[in-house]
């Protein structure tokens, strides 16, 4: 007889952005279906927005997201630019996109260790959050905080990058530059790692685009979309990269996509800062216009995307958010299932949702309701797993 | 411009309304029942991702607007319905065409009030289950 388990994952935990809690079922090892349950965070970001004035919405969607911080008032600036038809100053626009690719540095940096931790990699979690660091103290030179970067405003940027700047934040890149080759040679060649995440938690290129999820859970199952070369903003129809697309849908090609991206960020932001053209940093913005606009961005986890309503007053009267988490977290539904339990972990974190609510799980035996796990204890579970397949690859030796 | 002239042309007379406010930013309005014929146009036979919707309250009715975005050429196509009805508003459910509007539908059900007819598994998404019954955040009597 098939004994079931449901397994609670979440849903609080104080380092997470966005709070989630996932019901797992499983049947022995396997897991047979997923409750996801979001809202724990719900502040009603849309609504506070009509009761603010064009200027400060960008500070209030700044604050939806702690890690890509950026992304959101940059696709509502780029909303509210296609609403008033405004013209941004291209040195802006390089700007612009100079501190989005920074962003997308080190949130991809924050995954990869996190990811790392996940499956028993405590090296790389160390190593790619020591490299996330210098990113952070570029920010802080540039705009004073290491998060919350209050770059965007309506018709350009805040704050210039000034020439000094521009030479450490080109010494820091080659650092940067060093270590991806070091993880890329330490994950992706790693046979370990290979038969940890080959084929676990597939997502496969149908159930991708069924699903609209986006970014690079989109690309590694084979979908080619990225809203920097589709729907181009900023400078990066100005500058040469390319959209990394991987084919098989599991956790190894999101991790691969992931760190090819970092390679093609830091070129956009060596072309950027090489290019960088001189002059104004805003355009003078008087009045919005009654009208709507949308625009999106390529955050680091995939479309962010804004709309924006106004009826000729200073607010908005209507400002709708989509998160790309959104689209990729409901997604779990289709990669989670059918996987063992011990993979669940890795597998939930590796859309790039947050990782911490997996701190908090605990497995509770249906019939006795009685707690068998907690959620270090998962995590445990998953790096044993590694441990195991490490020793099968040294006896094969 | 293929795309928008493929569009006019499958979508033909269910266009009230055609209007391109930018180049790559299109809304097309249609009457709210042929809005799963259109989404299944769009979504399963021309190829458009569908991107959210987005629902508000606005003084001639319950307006939604499904975002849909063709990611060759970088179009977004919003398609525009408007529910007169603001007492008993109700739509059909695209969730069983896509999974992905699942979420969005079950947002708007709450924050607005409207019924989506043969949605899956229309509760909660963001509110919590005790949340009173016809209290809708987002509609503009409110407060």
């Amino acid at each position: 007889m098939s004994h079931k388990v449901i397994i609670p994952i979440g849903p609080y935990h104080p380092l997470q952005e966005e709070p989630e809690f996932f019901r797992l079922y499983v049947e022995g090892e396997r897991v047979v279906d997923i409750d996801i349950v979001i809202g724990y965070n719900h502040r009603g970001i849309e609504e506070l927005s009509e009761h603010k004035h064009f200027d400060q919405v960008a500070f209030l969607v700044e604050r939806i997201c702690g890690i890509c911080s950026t992304s959101h008032p940059f696709a509502y600036v780029n909303a509210m630019e296609d609403l008033a038809k405004i013209e941004v100053p291209e040195r802006a626009l390089y700007i612009r996109t100079i501190i989005a690719e920074m962003e997308r540095i080190h949130s991809h940096l924050l995954w990869l260790g996190l990811a790392g931790h996940f499956i028993g990699y405590n090296t790389v979690w160390m190593w790619a959050w020591r490299y996330r660091e210098p990113i952070l103290d570029c920010f802080e030179m540039i705009c004073g905080n290491r998060n919350h970067y209050a770059m965007m405003k309506i018709g350009g940027v805040r704050r210039d990058i000034e020439e000094q700047h521009i030479s450490f934040l080109k010494k820091t890149l080659d650092e940067i530059a060093k270590a991806v080759d070091m993880f890329k040679g330490a994950i992706m060649d790693d046979p370990v790692i290979k038969a940890r995440l080959k084929g676990i938690g597939v997502l496969t290129k149908k159930q991708a685009i069924e699903w609209s999820v986006v970014g690079p859970t989109a690309r590694a199952s084979g979908v080619n979309i990225d809203v920097r070369r589709d729907d181009p903003y900023g400078a990066y129809d100005r500058v040469s990269w390319n959209v990394i697309v991987e084919k098989d849908g599991d956790i190894f090609a999101k991790t691969k996509v992931r760190i090819l991206e970092l390679y093609e960020s830091i070129s956009i932001i060596r072309q950027c800062l090489d290019k960088l053209p001189k002059g104004e940093i805003e355009a003078v913005v008087k009045e919005i216009p009654s009208g709507e606009g949308i625009g999106r961005v390529e955050a680091p986890r995939g479309e962010c995307f804004h709309y924006v309503r106004s009826d000729g007053t200073n607010r908005p009267i209507r400002h709708k958010v989509r998160a790309p988490s959104y689209m990729n977290v409901a997604s779990n539904k289709v990669s989670a299932v059918g996987g063992t339990i011990s993979d669940a972990a890795i597998t939930l974190a590796a859309v790039d949702p947050c990782y911490c609510c997996t701190e908090r799980v605990a497995v509770i035996d249906k019939s006795t309701d009685k707690k068998i796990m907690n959620g270090w204890q998962l995590i445990e579970l998953s790096q044993k797993k590694t441990e195991i397949i490490k020793k099968i690859f040294s006896k094969n030796k | 411009m293929l795309i928008l002239e493929e569009i006019k042309e499958r979508l033909k007379d269910k266009i009230i309304d055609f209007y391109q406010h930018s180049a790559r930013r299109v809304y097309i309005l249609i009457e709210a029942k042929y809005i799963k014929e259109v989404a299944r146009i769009l979504f399963k036979e021309l190829g458009l991702r569908f991107s959210t919707a987005t629902g508000q309250d606005t003084p001639k009715g319950l307006e939604i607007l499904y975002h849909f975005s063709f990611d060759k050429t970088g179009h977004i196509i919003s398609i525009r319905v408007l529910i007169k009805d603001k007492d008993n508003p109700q739509i059909d459910s695209l969730a069983t065409l896509f999974p992905a509007a699942e979420w969005i539908e079950r947002e708007m059900w709450e924050m607005l009030g409207i019924n989506f007819i043969g949605h899956p598994n229309l509760k909660h998404l963001l509110l919590s289950e005790e949340w009173p019954e016809g209290k809708h955040p987002l509609r503009k009597n409110v407060s």
